[in-house]
């Protein structure tokens, strides 16, 4: 009876255990691949046109979704303010409201979300197929280093396009929000500009919100390349990097929003 | 898909959210201060102005006539100097009135300008003598509460006299306040 417990105690601390070290062992094997990236990378910037492809499958490619969704965050965002705005007599800060939420976070976070959720799995399903069709390993054959090959050139491409897409989602907001606002609620157009202009300011608005998404681009680019790196080389492993790719990309975007905003609003 | 086509693209889109970042700065942030056409400028001095911000709307009758372009401190009269830039469009007498309003409760402040009757304009580097300041609803209140007590130690002292003055008293209160 005694010994039963103990097995399942122990079965339990080890289970524990175990992927805690699987936790911290891929957070180890990713910084890894990010050093790895950064020291490899004078190739992506010597052959610009690796380079550029990236920024077009990922950036380009990623531009209807963004704007689309810009545009209507924008109208609700228009919509719901001025419900709420309105009761307390004050309408005209409805282009405040619109235009500092899109540029301090809607606008680096949720372009974050929609590309882990377009660019993030295309890069991990990529890499984890050219791994599984053994492309990778034929790469080294061929004395291609692949992580100057496929891996520096996607993480520079992410790294440039996301600031470029949430730049465009702001203005995009901003836009979808003066429809709304303006031609079809009927607030006063200069005082929506004027207050807007009046309140956000440059620097610690909208180049915060562009460092931030430097940083998520960073942080999706990164955790998507992994993902496809360490896949099991089977169809179901490089499913499953897949689906962990968008989950962590999006719990670590929120967390670091969190960390960064509070970094920024203290100084 | 081939090389210079997606150069192209990537061209496009790379102009595209510089277009973004440089309309995020020029129209929904303040790098620019906008213009409203040809403007000439004048001062006004404020006690005090509340919360009034550069690039406040300058209006007269409800209408938008200009912008304030700078608020300073005058050292020596210790007062608020407010540069506002009007229209040139719209010229207004010397004797002109600038007041301090708020937009609803909780909205923001804007200059309230009302026309004299003088036959002069304002030029550029006028000054506008005549202002009120902003109200500040904290000295309002303690105003009021003051009256209050000055009143109630009024009646104080007058209720161990007769009971006409009292009722009095209770009538003048009834349209005290304000």
């Amino acid at each position: 009876m005694i010994n039963i417990i103990i097995n399942m105690v122990s079965r339990l601390l080890r289970g524990i255990g175990s992927r805690m070290i699987t936790r911290v062992w891929r957070l180890g094997a990713g910084a890894r691949l990010f050093m790895l990236a950064i020291v490899y990378s004078g190739e992506s910037f010597r052959r610009f046109h690796l380079t550029l492809r990236e920024v077009y499958f990922t950036g380009v490619m990623s531009l209807l979704i963004i704007i689309v969704s810009a545009f209507f965050v924008g109208m609700v965002l228009a919509l719901q303010g001025y419900n709420t705005l309105q009761k307390y007599g004050s309408s005209e800060a409805i282009g405040v409201l619109v235009a500092l939420a899109l540029v301090r976070e809607l606008g680096p976070v949720v372009t974050a979300l929609l590309f882990a959720g377009r660019a993030g799995t295309a890069i991990t399903a990529e890499i984890g197929l050219m791994k599984t069709t053994e492309q990778l390993s034929a790469m080294e054959m061929m004395a291609v280093n692949p992580i100057a090959r496929v891996v520096a050139p996607r993480f520079w491409a992410g790294v440039i396009s996301m600031p470029i897409l949430a730049a465009l989602f702001s203005m995009v907001g901003v836009l979808g929000g003066y429809l709304v606002a303006v031609p079809l609620i009927g607030v006063d157009e200069g005082a929506f500009w004027s207050q807007m202009q009046a309140n956000v300011d440059v620097r610690a608005d909208i180049i915060n919100g562009v460092i931030k998404s430097v940083v998520f681009g960073v942080a999706c680019t990164m955790i998507a390349l992994f993902e496809g790196f360490d896949a099991p080389p089977t169809a179901e492993g490089v499913s499953h990097a897949t689906t962990r790719t968008v989950v962590i990309s999006s719990l670590t975007v929120l967390g670091l929003d969190f960390v960064l905003t509070s970094f920024m609003l203290v100084v | 898909m081939d090389r210079t086509k997606i150069d192209l693209w990537v061209g496009v889109f790379v102009a595209l959210g510089a277009a973004a970042l440089l309309g995020l700065a020029m129209k929904v942030g303040n790098l620019t201060s906008n213009k409203i056409g040809e403007t000439y400028s004048v001062s006004a001095s404020f006690e005090n102005i509340g919360g009034l911000k550069p690039n406040a709307p300058v209006k007269s009758a409800g209408v938008v006539v200009g912008r304030v372009a700078d608020i300073s401190f005058d050292a020596k009269t210790y007062e608020a100097v407010v540069t506002i830039k009007i229209d040139k469009r719209y010229q207004f007498p010397k004797d002109t009135f600038a007041n301090i309003y708020t937009a609803g409760l909780l909205g923001e402040q804007y200059i309230g300008l009302e026309a004299g009757g003088e036959d002069d304009v304002l030029k550029t580097g006028d000054k506008i003598s005549q202002t009120q300041d902003a109200i500040v609803l904290e000295k309002m209140i303690s105003q009021f509460l003051y009256n209050k007590a000055s009143e109630t130690d009024k009646d104080k002292s007058a209720a161990p006299a007769a009971t006409e003055p009292a009722k009095e008293k209770s009538t003048e209160l009834g349209d005290a306040p304000f």
